[in-house]
């Protein structure tokens, strides 16, 4: 089963990549990501299985990844026929195949139980995407996926270096070094202490590079902006998530190993950091993009304090990250369709959407009001969890800053999503409405009504996950 | 067997003075090469016994490192016919010298490290800081898309020589894996060394500045 | 050291210098598809030097005649500090290796001078030039030998350059490497050899050494010629030494491996000259500092 979760998609791209059919590929595409997503269904009901002598287990913290994910992918699978058809002259064989290839690296990740493991599968889904933001083949895209590629690489590089000085921090601590995950947390109070100090940093500025943690967050916003909704909603919600599993899964033996402390300071550093960066660009700017792609490092900075505060803040930490990955998708993908009408992704040109694509700018503004955080959506709720313990633990300053930059990223945000929702196209109004396909809508909406529900009620399983899962990473 | 393996660690400082220093595209990705060829022999001789499995990870990174990614990379250059010339931002003196005390500092700082004892006075964990710095440096400094790839490899390379003091830390296949993963990633931003050479007539990264805040 | 030996480092040092040019030159020839001209040429082109008169320029002072007799002393005193098959040179003392480099920069300082003396502008911008190198090789020289001499932890050539594998050559071979290379840089700079200057060229504006012995002639040409080729064998000698175990046991074979050593640089100089283009004046002084860097970092592996 566990090796199904990683073949199954990977033999999908290999037909895709060897099939001729330019109009048949997307479909195989959403084939494979049904296909992939049953068997995600039948794993996570299945009892933890390990595979190839314990590398691949599928744990809580995976679970709700991998669950995640696939909700994602399936929703962007979807999409992904009716927007191939909007670009019939460009080959999408890279762009099909990638994708396919990355819901298998996706199995990879989430199962991975060795850090070397961790550390391929993040690498992978770095490579994977790349073509993804390369569609377009213009200059400026090019620019993106350069920036993209050698920032990612690098950090993912450090991210290797820091695996080893953990190993080493074994090592020296007189253990047998091994990156196992089980053997990592057996053996992490034995560890010796400045290696593992160094250890925890240099794997956080490394997988916090993917994650996009401010000051690492630089490749971001150009990325996001040049690439195609598609490939948005899947780094912004599913290679995001996938960085910060890894994050996590480091958290956990810097848990083991007593050092929750030390491990919590840089990351509520690193946190508020983001959030204020993604507060001072998203005042005023004019690219939505590029907002969202703001948006997504404030988001990654929540995730962050959440973990850094600990205690109840890791239910909420893990939960906002199920909600912001819906949400992201339902924002990139109707960002998609919006830059498609309007041919610009600027403020000067886009304005009054609402009037040319009623369905898509009204679910932009619901997932706009989704994403920073208003009631009765999902990110609300996981916000206040996160707050509420902040103010449980003490951290009174962190939670005032907390709210205040919510605050100003919500300000900033609306400036912007408003005057392209609603704002006067100075005169030009007249512009009759564009079509839209369903198959371009229903898949946001389905994950709006998602992050929706969650706001309404986190259903039993979930929640027992989620407890599962926030029981790990916390310290007594 | 220690003294061979030290040996073969100053050939890797050298190389990586040598791209630091060195003005020409094909020199440097020459010297990469043969860097990857000298840590190859490395993971040969530091693991102590000589196992199956040693024996075809140091196989295989000699291969990919020392001669299918820079083959790939003199291709990538071939194609895109650019002239020869680094042009760093930071001139090659300047770079060299950076590079030397950041070594230099890399290698006392070592010393000040906790090192388990098989490695106290070995030269395994200051070269793998050294070569980490001298990827950095050679990131950051340089101006040509293809240098920067080789920054990369060589930021690698540091990363790898670190690897080698966990023995049976990384698993046989995950070690593969990483190479894999290397070369792949080699190999795509090569393709974009391509494409990049095809839309700008040039791989002055300093022109991929259109992108940025307003 | 028993006099037998002290006798054939002297014989080496005064007979052996003008060969390993002539085996530069040959192996040269070779890599060029041309026969050369025969290996003992150097000696034939001296001892026409020697029978031939002297041409003085009016304005010239007695410090042009001086010169190259200066160059060929200092460079004959060198050779005697520095051991070649024997573990030991004739002349042995602690601090000997201070004396070796000031000894190069005494006949350097006396060239320069005299280059100066003639009031020619050419040759006065080859002295500025071998000014300016010099002032970036003797670092590297100094720092390789303070390496050397911290490894061993005495202040005498013979000893700091015993380097046998009794006397910790695995040990160090990190730091010993660095030295040779850092130590051949400087060998292939103080020597005018390419990448650093080309021996061949005359009158081109590029050159340094040549540049600045124009003037010359005769039997003074002569002496320079020969004190540039010791010079050539006694820091060869010196960069050999720093990798080439010592033979304790028969003498033979220390002499035998040492001369064996000789040739196979005297060979690596020629490949180095006929595979390698002369650098750019501006990359002279980055080599120069990079032989510089690489000896710094022998000292701060002894360091540890």
């Amino acid at each position: 089963m566990a090796l199904a979760l990683v073949l199954v998609p990977w033999c999908f791209a290999a037909v895709i990549f060897a099939i001729r059919g330019q109009r048949a590929r997307p479909y195989l595409v959403a084939a494979g990501t049904l296909v992939q997503a049953i068997l995600v269904l039948i794993a996570l009901f299945l009892p933890e299985v390990t595979a190839i002598e314990g590398w691949l287990r599928l744990d809580a913290l995976g679970r709700l990844v991998l669950g995640t994910t696939t909700v994602l992918l399936l929703a962007t699978a979807v999409y992904l026929p009716a927007y191939l058809e909007q670009h019939p002259t460009k080959s999408n064989r890279g762009f099909c195949t990638c994708m396919m290839a990355f819901a298998g690296v996706v199995g990879l990740m989430t199962q991975a139980y060795h850090l070397g493991l961790l550390w391929v599968g993040l690498e992978a889904s770095t490579l994977a995407v790349a073509p993804l933001i390369y569609f377009h083949r213009t200059p400026r895209s090019l620019e993106a996926v350069w920036k993209y590629l050698l920032i990612g690489s690098v950090g993912i590089a450090l991210a290797l270096f820091g695996s080893f000085l953990l190993g080493y921090a074994v090592l020296h601590g007189g253990g047998h070094p091994s990156l196992l995950l089980p053997d990592l947390v057996a053996s992490a109070p034995r560890m010796s202490r400045p290696w593992l100090h160094a250890a925890l940093l240099v794997l956080l500025v490394g997988y916090g590079t993917k994650m996009g943690l401010a000051p690492m967050h630089t490749w971001k916003p150009d990325a996001y902006g040049e690439a195609p909704g598609v490939a948005g909603a899947l780094l912004a919600g599913a290679v995001t998530n996938c960085a910060f599993l890894a994050v996590l899964r480091v958290h956990r033996v810097a848990v083991a190993a007593g050092e929750a402390d030390f491990a919590r300071r840089p990351l509520l550093a690193l946190g508020l950091l983001s959030m204020l960066v993604a507060g001072i660009f998203t005042v005023r700017q004019k690219d939505y993009k590029r907002l969202l792609a703001y948006s997504s490092v404030e988001h990654m900075g929540i995730l962050a304090i959440g973990i850094g505060i600990g205690g109840g803040a890791v239910f909420g930490a893990l939960l906002h990250m199920v909600n912001n990955a819906l949400a992201k998708g339902t924002l990139f993908l109707t960002a998609g369709n919006l830059h498609r009408a309007f041919g610009s992704k600027s403020t000067d040109q886009v304005r009054g959407a609402i009037r040319r694509v009623p369905a898509s700018a009204a679910l932009l503004l619901a997932g706009f009001f989704a994403i920073t955080g208003s009631p009765p959506f999902g990110p609300f709720l996981s916000e206040l969890t996160i707050v509420g313990a902040a103010i449980d633990r003490g951290h009174i300053l962190v939670a005032g800053t907390f709210l205040a930059l919510l605050a100003a990223v919500f300000v900033g945000m609306g400036a912007t999503m408003l005057a392209v929702v609603q704002g006067n196209a100075d005169g030009t109004d007249s512009t009759p409405p564009v079509r839209e396909p369903v198959a371009l809508v229903a898949p946001a909406a389905c994950l709006l009504c998602l992050v929706l529900l969650l706001g309404l009620h986190v259903p039993e399983p979930l929640a027992a996950l989620l407890r599962e899962a926030a029981a790990e990473l916390d310290a007594p | 067997m220690t003294a061979l393996v030290d040996s073969l660690l100053i050939l890797v400082l050298l190389l990586n003075f040598f791209s630091l220093g060195t003005t020409r595209v094909k020199a440097l990705i020459n010297g990469s090469a043969a860097q990857g060829v000298v840590i190859g022999f490395v993971a040969l001789f530091s693991q102590g016994e000589l196992t199956v499995e040693t024996a075809v990870v140091a196989v295989s990174a000699v291969t990919l490192k020392g001669i299918v990614i820079p083959r790939l990379l003199l291709r990538a250059l071939r194609d895109v016919r650019i002239r020869q010339n680094i042009e760093p931002f930071i001139d090659y003196v300047p770079s060299l010298l950076m590079g030397a005390v950041g070594s230099g500092l890399a290698i006392l700082f070592a010393n000040t490290l906790p090192l388990a004892p098989e490695h106290e006075g070995a030269l395994l964990v200051p070269t793998s800081l050294s070569t980490v710095l001298t990827g950095f440096l050679l990131l950051t400094t340089r101006r040509k898309a293809i240098s920067q790839v080789i920054g990369y490899l060589v930021l690698e390379n540091g990363v790898f020589i670190l690897g080698l003091t966990l023995v049976g830390a990384m698993p046989f296949l995950v070690e593969l894996g990483v190479l894999l993963d290397l070369l792949v990633g080699i190999f795509v931003m090569g393709i974009m060394v391509n494409h990049i050479g095809r839309e700008f007539s040039s791989l002055d990264t300093s022109r991929l500045a259109q992108l940025k805040e307003e | 050291m028993p006099v037998h030996q002290v006798v054939l480092h002297l014989l080496c040092l005064l007979t052996l210098p003008p060969l390993l040019v002539g085996i530069i030159v040959k192996v040269k020839a070779l890599f060029a598809g041309r026969v050369g001209a025969p290996l003992l040429q150097p000696y034939l082109d001296l001892f026409r030097l020697y029978r031939k008169g002297t041409v003085l320029s009016r304005t010239s002072t007695w410090l042009f005649v001086a010169s190259p007799v200066v160059a060929i002393v200092t460079m004959l005193l060198a050779g005697l500090l520095v051991p070649f098959g024997y573990p030991s040179a004739p002349l042995a003392f602690t601090g000997d290796l201070v004396l070796f480099a000031y000894l190069l920069g005494l006949a350097r300082f006396f060239t320069l001078l005299a280059a100066l003396d003639t009031g020619s502008a050419f040759e006065g911008m080859g002295a500025a030039r071998e000014a300016t190198w010099a002032s970036l090789a003797e670092p590297a020289l100094f720092l390789g030998l303070l390496a050397l001499v911290r490894r061993s932890g005495s202040m005498s050539l013979s000893t700091v350059l015993d380097v046998s594998l009794d006397r910790g050559w695995g040990e160090s071979s990190a730091v010993l490497l660095l030295v040779f290379v850092s130590l051949f840089v400087v060998f292939l700079a103080e020597n005018c050899r390419i990448p650093f200057d080309d021996p061949n060229t005359h009158l081109e504006l590029t050159m340094i050494h040549e540049a600045m012995v124009l003037d010359h002639s005769g039997p003074a040409l002569g002496l320079i010629l020969q004190g540039a080729a010791t010079k050539l064998f006694v820091l060869g000698a010196l960069v050999v030494h720093t990798i080439l175990p010592m033979s304790r046991g028969s003498s033979v074979v220390g002499w035998a491996s040492f001369l064996g050593a000789m040739i196979g640089l005297a060979v690596a100089v020629g490949v180095i000259e006929s595979t390698m283009a002369r650098v750019r004046m501006k990359r002279v002084a980055s080599l120069l500092i990079a032989a510089c860097v690489l000896a710094g970092f022998g000292v701060i592996l002894t360091a540890r």
